[in-house]
């Protein structure tokens, strides 16, 4: 079953067409990745799809329903989220609060019960604060549940972005990049906690640079180029692909 | 009628011009730091002051009096930057606003303190007599203005575009990071920046003063409207600061003639709010595309 | 968390403390002037506790505040003066329409960023005082007018200690909503907008209307603690709707501390005692306050209570 489609989308930069009638779709439940080439458009992508870029032509199909330009903060409600290729943390607040951030639409948000702190309001947060602390088990951050955020490292920053992105309990998450700046036995660790994710039933759409990743966990990849799709199907045939050879000759061809 | 409107017309390009001068400044300190300087109008100030002072307490004669004014705001200029900014280089954008309105404050209350609270007139460079041009009375003050004005812009194109520091300045503003690797000393064109900055605000004091008189506090509703110019103009873009300075002197200047001029000083703030309204980045800025 | 835990925490433990001073301050103080003084102070500190939930919580700067005090101040002079309505009504006449207003430019205003953010704000301040000034008719024109006393019920408060009370009472309460605001996740939300809008959104976080509340809620403060100080000094003129009073505040917010409630407080109570001290100074006392200004931010650029609050965590480990 679909869970996700995008139809002939198209977005540009000036001049630059970085999304180019570009046609896709995710598979419910299974891990995807997206690759390609520097500037292949795969981070426009995942600004379109999460609404914070509007496409200029196109559509954008969650679920069967069309979510083409609504805001960002809608999205979450229907079930999408995702991390950033440079870090979003909120620097301002401990890893906690962060992924308590990631619940804002499961808590009791309204103005007035919040401002007189009224118990059941109360109650709902420590509710809330507890199941943030078991995400950040679930993603391996323990040690840091109570630390400011601008006093980690950066590895653990990267796996705080996914315990928040998984706070908002999502259908399909998308990652941008989790493993960049990782050293070999950290994505060794993103790699696992993928497969924990996917295990729980979230379909994840992947973009990464490293290979070794992507061919690891991906059931289905799909290769972006200027814009437009490439090619798709599984590690071993994206791998024999010529088109995809000749597009990576020279950059990341040697790892294929 | 029509020579009321020339009227009104002369004095708003006029004033316009001042305005235009302090918001050029204002661009030229925000590309090469970010820092938006809430003590650009106490350069205006003390440009004025100074030179009143040289000439009328010091007995300097008039082309003494004026260079040594504007050379004496750009040692302040350069003071402020060295021992206010430079030291607060990584503190926040609020921060830094808060320096520089403590700087406006410390100037301010300098100013009084060498010179007194009173109102001081700087006489025009050629007299007072108005030139009459087919009706309308030029003051020979508002020519001197509009025609410094018209000269620092052709001198600060021929600087921005054929001058090493001025490219070395443009390419700062356009990326710090890259102009930096290039070898671009972004310590020195702060420096200069704020020196330059001074200056021109300091001109702009010299030459409104025998119009709007001079006293500690000329500098605040300069500056802000100086502000406004800068930021009607898009904030960055040196000749978008001339357009937006001209566009807020002489819509105060018909509002005050045509409409009411109690409301003149609101002008300038109705203006920007309502460009700000419907183009967010003013008349001429970029639009920011949000990397993320 | 045990019960004498709690107590150490900025939330009992702060409020405690500020209890403590209110309760214990008036017997060091010898008279009405000092009085006066604090009664400010207080009022300040309201308006900046609100202001620092927009500037330092929610990360959006405001140059323009004095206007909606000013407006609340003005609403109260003439709607009791002018019209004879009781000063409770007017108070909340006043917070509405100033919270109507700033609803009504908040979605434009709240859609500029930085510099240009500070340039919205500052121009809609400065119209709003170049209105009071203008509209002589009904304000009395920048010679301000005469205010009323408060009453409430008939009961009219007299003497400074009762204004003590009252104002330590406001502040106090306005301390304890804002913490509530701060810790819940109307409160981190708020954060998250200063943090990462983007990251915000994707948490379903809807920015705009979360600016838009906070902009409404210091904007009502302001308009209330506005009231409240007429009525306290019996007269209003528009400078206390000013640029020059809406920079005041910002630098008590900043001088405090961003994202810090007795950041606020703190700002508030050094920057008007302040001047006070420098008068002391005669001619000197603009150029020390502003060297003030300058050092203060120079060496401490989070702040008085963030930047001692962190030496004393650092010192405890």
């Amino acid at each position: 079953m679909t869970l996700l489609a995008v139809e002939s989308l198209s977005k540009a930069f000036g001049g630059n067409r970085a999304i180019d009638g570009l046609s896709l779709s995710v598979r419910q439940g299974a891990v995807h990745s997206i690759i390609g080439p520097n500037g292949a458009g795969k981070t426009t992508l995942f600004n379109l799809v999460t609404g914070i870029y509007t496409p200029e032509h196109g559509r954008i199909l969650l679920d069967g329903a069309d979510t083409t330009g609504l805001a960002p903060y809608r999205m979450a409600g229907l079930g999408l989220s995702r991390t950033f290729q440079n870090l979003q943390v909120f620097f301002n607040m401990t890893a906690l609060e962060n992924v308590m951030v990631g619940m804002h639409l499961h808590c009791d948000r309204r103005f007035l019960p919040s401002m007189l702190r009224l118990p059941r309001v109360v109650r709902r947060d420590a509710e809330i604060a507890a199941e943030a602390a078991e995400l950040l088990h679930f993603v391996g951050l323990a040690d840091y549940v109570g630390a400011d955020s601008d006093a980690m490292p950066y590895g653990a920053l990267k796996r705080l972005e996914i315990a928040r992105a998984l706070a908002t309990k999502p259908r399909l998450l998308l990652l941008d990049e989790p493993a960049a700046g990782l050293n070999p036995s950290e994505t060794g660790e993103i790699d696992d906690l993928i497969r924990k994710i996917a295990g729980t039933g979230v379909t994840v759409v992947l973009v990464e640079h490293d290979m070794r990743l992507v061919m690891g966990v991906s059931e289905h990849i799909l290769v972006l180029d200027r814009g437009t799709l490439l090619a798709e199907g599984t590690g071993e045939e994206i791998r024999h692909n010529p088109d995809v050879v000749a597009a990576y000759l020279g950059e990341e061809g040697r790892y294929l | 009628m029509f020579t009321e409107f020339l009227q009104f017309l002369l004095s708003g390009v006029t004033v316009g011009a001042t305005y235009a001068l302090v918001g050029v400044g204002f661009s030229i300190i925000y590309n090469a730091s970010q820092v938006i300087n809430f003590a650009q109008g106490e350069f205006v100030m003390l440009g004025g002051m100074m030179a009143w002072f040289l000439f009328e307490r010091a007995g300097l004669p008039m082309p003494a009096a004026v260079p040594l004014a504007i050379a004496g705001t750009v040692l302040v200029g350069l003071a402020l930057e060295k021992f206010a900014i430079e030291p607060a280089r990584n503190a926040s954008i609020v921060t830094l606003i808060i320096i520089t309105i403590g700087a406006s404050i410390f100037l301010r209350g300098g100013a009084q303190l060498v010179w007194g609270r009173d109102f001081h007139a700087l006489p025009a460079l050629s007299g007072d007599a108005p030139i009459d041009l087919s009706g309308v009375a030029v003051n020979p003050q508002s020519l001197w203005v509009m025609g410094c004005t018209v000269v620092v812009v052709i001198l600060l194109h021929w600087f921005f575009s054929r001058t090493m520091t001025g490219r070395a300045m443009r390419a700062v503003a356009f990326n710090m990071l890259a102009a930096q690797l290039a070898g671009v000393n972004n310590r020195l064109i702060l420096m200069f920046s704020f020196g330059l900055s001074a200056a021109l605000g300091a001109l702009a004091g010299v030459l409104i003063a025998p119009i709007t008189l001079t006293y500690p506090d000329v500098g605040i509703m300069l500056g802000l409207k100086g502000f406004c110019a800068a930021i009607l103009g898009g904030l960055g873009y040196p000749y978008g600061a001339i357009v937006g300075g001209l566009i807020v002197g002489i819509s105060e200047a018909m509002t005050a003639g045509y409409v009411s001029s109690a409301y003149k000083d609101a002008v300038a703030f109705v203006i920007i709010l309502m460009t700000l309204f419907f183009m967010p980045n003013g008349l001429f800025g970029r639009r920011g595309i949000e990397r993320v | 968390m045990n019960r004498f835990m709690r107590l150490a925490t900025p939330r009992y433990g702060g409020m405690l403390g500020l209890a403590a001073i209110i309760a214990v301050l008036p017997a060091f103080l010898p008279n009405s002037f000092y009085f006066d003084v604090v009664i400010l102070v207080g009022l300040n500190a309201i308006v900046c506790i609100g202001l620092n939930l927009l500037v330092g919580y929610a990360g959006q700067i405001s140059l323009g505040h004095a206007g909606f005090f000013g407006l609340g101040a003005y609403a109260s002079a003439i709607l009791t003066g002018n019209y004879g309505w009781p000063p409770v009504l007017a108070l909340l006449a006043g917070a509405a329409g100033t919270g109507l207003l700033a609803f009504a430019v908040a979605r434009p205003i709240m859609k500029l960023r930085g510099h240009y953010l500070a340039m919205g704000t500052l121009g809609l301040g400065i119209i709003i005082s170049i209105v009071l000034t203008q509209e002589v008719d009904l304000t009395g024109g920048p010679d301000g007018m005469p205010v009323s006393g408060f009453s409430v019920l008939g009961w009219e408060p007299s003497g400074v200690l009762v204004w003590y009370w009252i104002v330590g009472g406001l502040l106090l309460l306005t301390v304890w909503l804002a913490l509530n605001i701060v810790e819940s996740p109307v409160g981190r939300a708020l954060r998250a907008v200063h943090g990462s809008e983007a990251a915000a959104q994707t948490m379903g976080v809807d920015v705009v209307h979360y600016k838009v509340l906070v902009f409404v809620v210091s904007a009502v403060l302001a308009s209330i603690a506005g009231s409240v100080f007429v009525h306290y000094i019996g007269f209003v003129t528009p400078s206390e709707a000013g640029f020059v009073h809406s920079i005041e505040l910002i630098t008590m917010v900043v001088l405090g501390g961003l994202a810090s409630i007795y950041g606020a407080v703190v700002g508030a109570a050094i920057l008007t005692t302040l001047p006070q001290l420098l008068t002391a100074l005669h001619d000197y006392e603009m150029l020390g306050f502003g060297a003030i200004m300058m050092g203060v931010m120079i060496f401490m650029p989070k702040g008085l209570v963030p930047t001692v609050a962190r030496l004393i965590r650092d010192r405890v480990r």
